[in-house]
């Protein structure tokens, strides 16, 4: 048993940058075709970030990248601890911890835009931080447990008792995933307000370590998108993959059809759907319970 | 050879009450101020440590239950009473704040009358050392202690920077010795008509401290948290004479134990459960502890941490079991559950960093009250966890911004912007205190976590959504707050750390503590935790945080230390080449200006968000007052009333 939940993790380990990155170049390759453009190669995430590896790195004090190399490890350490079977919740605090590692770097260099980018990027974790406990607890309601490995032996999919969750979870993901209309913190697009928000004050090879933690991050998203549709029935699989493609997709689209909100906006509409379809979902399941 | 626990109580109670008038009357800061201080206070702390060791280790609670035949302290006790009563008369009269006599009056001569009276059920035991209580003296004899000492050296620098105010130190140490003398009579006591007493005596000390600097504000802010304890008072009062007269029942643990069977008794514990809320300062009563920063900051550390707050909430824990499933439980949890998350709204928007510490301690009891108000084994596992981890964490988060202020002149979180270059062993200090307080592996969040599992197997739906949008505030103000600390600003210059030695013994166990008891928190839970439920319920539960999770728990603490430790000697980013921050626009070199298009140096800052507009205090407070004032009128009006 033991060794099987570490086999997992060392393939999410190996697997999960390859994955990421690929989801990354189908993003960009999406964005473009929905402009009309020809947009990059699917594999173009893995040559830039080769670029970053290889280029000098200038830092703007050494602590910065402490938190960063502190970012990627926690980042790493969360995805393993989900796919090898182990506490929904526990995955979740270890989640926003990696995260605020990631703010302590951009709050380090004392940078005007790197802060500016860096307290939006708490305000985007205080509006998704309820949804995440959230859905662990649904997964609670549902299956009757936190532990991952449970749950992949349930006998129906999640999705029949938790839709509420379900929508609230892939609203969220538009923060997580940094998509506009909340990609408030950081942008793709250098020439805006805030320059590049939380990574202005990185380059070289501190930015490489954000990108590839990004992709073991959205992996880890994607999983837990699939987690709605698990049972223990192989075919179910089929199912999870399907529905993280068309999430994936719905959030490529969601990203080029709305325009960046304002902070309070988001703050406001995201707790609003959090509460109506989450908090409903719960209620329900409360009293059918 | 072995002491008997009883002596070492007795002492417990009695000689912090000896060294407050030894004290009172060193009246000048001398070295044998000092001195007396620490030996007095190891020896309690000793004595502490002592009882809660052998009570821990015993494995048997039932047989610590001591005095039945109590004449001459009960008279000890009818005198107290009366003392205090005259005290706050003449201090009403003599500041013109007559309402305080109106709440004193109503709070002691109902009680005195019934005990002159004879009408007092007597025969029972009067003292009681549980497991519960043995974790209290680690907390009030360790962490208390410990601020008393850190005390003797920060009122010195105190009234060096406060020349205006009358330097009566001696007089601010005694009474943080009484305290904790009436403290430990607290949490010792079983016979109600004691508990009251040192009930008060908690009152009057917060009153007295706060007031320590005479100024308007400080008399005001100490009246307002006199007559809110004192209503709270009166409460248990109420309470206290339904007990002997109505159910002949004089004992807590009886009130406990009977309340199982007997609905009836319900209502005394609503009144007990109505005056801790205003002691763990609650909403609507919350706004006595925020006046209470107004005295010097050891005051503030003893008052959030180790002592009076906590009176409040361990009362609440006691009730626990009767609460469950009423309808008393359900209001307290959810007073309990809109306080944790108002508090934690607050919190974000104030930028006074004894205030965001104060707002956070509301918030947290919040949390341990709606805990304990669910009444589950889980709930109260989760509450006395919240307890312990809370009281190290706040204490040393409340002598850090005090040592910050001494040496910066200010304890505004704008101004500690860059504090880990300023004062780098405060900063790694506070940055600590803060991670215990809202990070992963540590502390809090275990309990933070357990509080969620049992919220959720009680099916507090309403509880469960306060308590993760309360979570994502919490974790707003806290990581803010850290982002200040570790802002590096270039050319900055580390300032001198004048704090002295004697805070840094109080200082240096309190870091300490909070890492050990991330390491330590399983062996706590199964030693320390269990035994309180087993006398609580009389059953066994199996672990609320499983084995497989406490092993990741660890494996994540161990990293935390790892990944500055492994930087240091790997040459990870040692070799880039530095830079400026991108400012846009050329960066002047310090970090705090820069040269504009027209080639004029111009000052930069990026101050923290606050969002006054939405969550501001004048927009928020009086609301969140009102709507937990109605909560606890219809508490007490259903539950009291539909008694009558």
């Amino acid at each position: 048993m033991e060794i099987n939940y570490i086999i997992k993790a060392v393939l999410y380990l190996i697997l999960a940058p390859l994955i990421g990155g690929l989801l990354s170049g189908t993003d960009r390759l999406f964005a473009a075709r929905m402009q009309g453009r020809q947009g990059p190669p699917i594999i173009q995430p893995f040559y830039d970030v080769n670029k970053l590896l290889h280029k000098q790195t200038t830092v703007v004090n050494s602590i910065q990248v402490l938190f960063v190399t502190g970012y990627l490890i926690m980042t790493v350490f969360t995805g393993c601890l989900f796919f090898a079977g182990g506490d929904m919740l526990l995955v979740f605090f270890a989640l926003s911890m990696s995260e605020v590692l990631m703010v302590m770097a951009a709050f380090s260099t004392n940078g005007p835009y790197s802060i500016m980018g860096a307290q939006r990027e708490l305000l985007q974790m205080m509006c998704y931080e309820p949804m995440t406990l959230l859905v662990a607890i649904g997964f609670y309601y549902a299956q009757g447990s936190f532990m991952v490995n449970d749950l992949v032996k349930a006998s129906s999919p999640a999705i029949i008792q938790i839709p509420g969750f379900f929508i609230g979870f892939v609203f969220i993901l538009i923060i997580k995933l940094r998509k506009s209309p909340f990609d408030l913190s950081t942008s793709h697009h250098m020439h805006q307000e805030m320059v590049k928000g939380l990574t202005t004050d990185l380059s070289g090879s501190n930015l490489a370590l954000v990108e590839i933690a990004e992709w073991y991050d959205t992996v880890l998203m994607m999983g837990i998108v699939g987690m709605f549709f698990i049972t223990q029935s192989p075919i179910s699989r089929i199912w999870a993959i399907i529905a993280c493609i068309v999430v994936f997709f719905l959030e490529t689209l969601i990203d080029n059809v709305f325009p960046r909100v304002k902070y309070i906006t988001m703050l406001k509409v995201t707790w609003a759907v959090i509460l109506v379809f989450a908090g409903t979902n719960l209620l329900i399941l409360n009293v059918l319970k | 050879m072995t002491i008997p626990i009883i002596d070492v109580v007795n002492f417990l109670i009695l000689f912090p009450f000896i060294m407050a008038v030894i004290i009172g009357l060193l009246k000048q800061t001398s070295r044998l101020r000092s001195a007396v201080i620490m030996i007095g206070g190891f020896t309690i702390m000793a004595a502490a440590i002592y009882v809660a060791v052998t009570v821990i280790t015993s494995g048997d609670t039932s047989q610590f239950m001591y005095l039945e035949n109590t004449h001459l302290p009960d008279k000890f006790v009818i005198a107290g009473e009366v003392f205090l009563m005259c005290l706050v008369c003449f201090l009403s009269i003599k500041y013109k704040k007559y309402y305080a006599i109106l709440f004193s009056l109503a709070g002691t001569i109902p009680v005195l009358w019934m005990d002159l009276t004879g009408r007092v059920v007597e025969g029972n035991t009067h003292i009681r050392i549980d497991t519960f209580a043995a974790v209290m003296y680690l907390i009030v004899g360790i962490v208390g202690i410990l601020i008393c000492i850190y005390a003797s050296g920060y009122m010195k620098d105190y009234h060096h920077h406060h020349k205006d105010v009358q330097d009566r130190s001696n007089y601010f140490l005694a009474l943080m010795f009484v305290f904790l003398g009436a403290m430990f009579g607290l949490i010792s006591s079983d016979s109600l008509g004691w508990i009251y007493f040192f009930w008060e005596i908690t009152s009057v000390c917060s009153f007295l401290m706060i007031g320590y600097t005479r100024t308007q504000e400080a008399v005001d802010n100490s009246f307002r948290a006199l007559w809110m304890n004192l209503l709270g008072g009166c409460g248990f009062a109420a309470g206290l004479m339904i007990c002997n007269m109505g159910f002949g029942i004089s004992n807590l643990s009886q009130v406990t134990d009977m309340g199982m069977k007997e609905a009836a008794l319900i209502v005394p514990a609503t009144l007990f459960a109505f005056a801790a809320l205003t002691k763990s300062a609650q909403f609507p009563f919350s706004r006595w502890l925020l006046g209470a920063m107004v005295a010097p900051t050891p005051s503030s550390a003893l008052l959030h941490s180790a002592t009076m707050v906590k009176i409040g909430v361990y009362m609440l824990i006691r009730l626990s079991p009767l609460m469950k499933g009423t309808l008393t439980g359900v209001m307290i949890t959810v007073i309990g559950g809109f306080t944790f998350f108002a508090a934690s709204l607050l919190a974000i928007t104030v930028s006074d960093g004894k205030k965001v510490l104060a707002y956070s301690t509301i918030s947290n009891l919040g949390l341990i009250t709606a805990c304990a108000g669910t009444g589950t084994q889980e709930g109260v596992w989760a509450a006395v966890m919240l307890v312990l981890f809370h009281a190290v964490s706040k204490s040393l988060l409340f002598q850090t911004v005090g040592d910050i202020e001494n040496c910066m002149h200010s304890r505004d979180i704008e101004d500690m912007h860059g504090l880990i270059i300023k004062l780098p062993r405060l900063a790694f200090i506070m940055i600590i205190g803060i991670c215990g307080m809202f990070m992963a592996p540590f502390g809090m969040l275990v309990s933070k976590w357990a509080a969620l599992k049992s919220f959720v197997d009680s099916g507090s739906v309403w509880l469960v959504l306060f308590l993760v949008f309360g979570s994502g505030s919490t974790l707003f103000y806290w990581a803010k707050w850290l982002g200040k600390i570790c802002t590096v600003i270039h050319q900055s210059f580390e300032l001198e750390d004048i704090t002295p030695r004697s805070e840094l013994v109080s200082i240096f166990p309190l870091t300490s503590l909070i890492i050990i008891m991330c390491f330590a928190f399983p062996w706590m839970s199964g030693h320390m935790i269990q035994p309180i439920l087993d006398e609580a319920y009389h059953a066994n539960i199996p672990d609320v945080i499983g084995g497989s999770d406490v092993i990741i728990m660890m494996i994540m603490v161990a990293m935390v230390f790892m990944i500055p430790i492994g930087s240091r000697f790997l040459s990870i980013g040692k070799n880039s080449k530095m830079t400026m921050s991108y400012v846009a626009g050329v960066n002047a070199g310090d970090d705090r200006h820069y040269i504009d298009s027209f080639g004029k140096e111009r000052a930069l800052y990026m101050s923290n968000w606050y969002m006054e507009d939405y969550f501001g205090e004048k927009k928020l407070l009086w609301p969140c007052i009102w709507v937990a004032a109605v909560l606890v009128a219809v508490m007490l009006i259903i539950v009291v009333g539909g008694a009558i």
